[in-house]
């Protein structure tokens, strides 16, 4: 499944923000801009990512079984996700 | 919309209404600008109750909301960067109105200004490396010749591990003299987080989430450079961009 060279190789963005991995784009937007304080100021500093998106995949599996946490990050690792945020398109 | 408060995506100069005509910021709403001599700020209406009440939350752990507007954001700020320098605000910066957000363009003039300069001619790029997988035995189960004990699974499984840990270090250093070489070409780096593998969808870790400040006559040294990594024995490496400068337009004017 991993074979050097073999995965999908994510292609260079070049201004088209369609073809920007939203990880990649968080990184840069939750730890990155000019800070100034705004008149309404919504936390973003600490927010964590994988957790986050842990929960997005475990709300989106089907209601049959709540899975353990355990399970979900097996389930995080293995299903085939490229990018996160892509499940509603 | 009921009560619209006023969203700041960056600050740039030399810009004009025809910059921003027919983009389509957070919630959907057209964007504008607010200016104050000569610094532009690009703005657009959000909705004030949504915003408020996302501020209430301790912290925002909504990923839809949270996708949804980083996206608007760099629709917005990328469509903008692509003709005039900017310096892009980090995400969800809100006023009360218009004329406070001239308050503070006036205010923090001289630091935009600053930015701006140091920004102008420079575009950030991102360099990712990520550990190749060497391919081992596979640990059970899954085909392949079946260890006859279960020592011997134990044996084997240990072997695994250590070849990992060596080939991760090996990439660790492997990644330092990549983000060593790119550096030499940039004016400014940082690291960003590494991305864990439930992000990033692979099965190799990332041990190397650059960004640089790069120049624009050295972009094309630094594809070369780029380039010549791809049969790295160690990493698979990435390189996306030019992004609008995120990562170094990091002052806080406060």
């Amino acid at each position: 499944m991993s074979d050097d060279g073999g995965l999908e190789r994510r292609s260079t963005s070049l201004f088209g923000d369609q073809e920007v991995a939203l990880v990649d784009l968080l990184d840069r937007l939750l730890a990155g801009g000019v800070v100034l304080t705004g008149d309404i100021t919504i936390s973003l500093a600490g927010v964590d990512l994988v957790r986050v998106s842990l929960r997005a995949l475990i709300t989106s599996i089907a209601p049959v079984e709540r899975p353990s946490a355990a399970e979900a990050r097996t389930v995080a690792s293995s299903v085939d996700r490229p990018q996160l945020g892509s499940r509603h398109g | 919309m009921s009560d619209a408060v006023t969203y700041v995506y960056a600050v740039t100069r030399g810009a004009d209404e025809a910059t921003v005509a027919g983009l389509v910021g957070v919630g959907g709403g057209p964007v504008r600008l607010v200016a104050s001599g000569p610094l532009q700020a690009v703005v657009g209406d959000v909705d004030r109750e949504e915003f408020e009440a996302r501020a209430l939350e301790e912290r925002l752990e909504d990923l839809e909301w949270l996708a949804a507007t980083a996206r608007a954001h760099h629709h917005v700020v990328d469509a903008v960067g692509r003709v005039h320098v900017v310096a892009p605000l980090s995400l969800a910066t809100v006023y009360y109105g218009d004329d406070r957000v001239r308050e503070v363009l006036e205010q923090g003039g001289e630091t935009f200004r600053a930015v701006l300069d140091r920004l102008t001619g420079r575009a950030e790029w991102g360099v990712k490396a990520y550990a190749r997988d060497r391919p081992v035995a596979p640990a059970g189960g899954s085909g392949g010749d079946r260890p006859r004990s279960g020592a011997e699974y134990l044996r084997r499984r240990r072997r695994e591990l250590r070849e990992g840990d060596l080939t991760l270090e090996e990439a660790q250093q492997a990644a330092e003299e990549v983000h060593a070489a790119v550096g030499a070409l940039a004016e400014a780096t940082r690291t960003h987080r590494l991305q864990d593998p439930a992000l990033t969808g692979s099965t190799e870790r990332m041990v190397l989430n650059g960004a640089y400040l790069v120049p624009v006559e050295a972009v094309g040294d630094l594809e070369a450079l780029v380039a010549s990594l791809a049969e790295h024995p160690r990493l698979r490496v990435e390189l996306t961009g030019p992004w609008v400068p995120y990562s170094f337009a990091q002052v806080d004017v406060s």
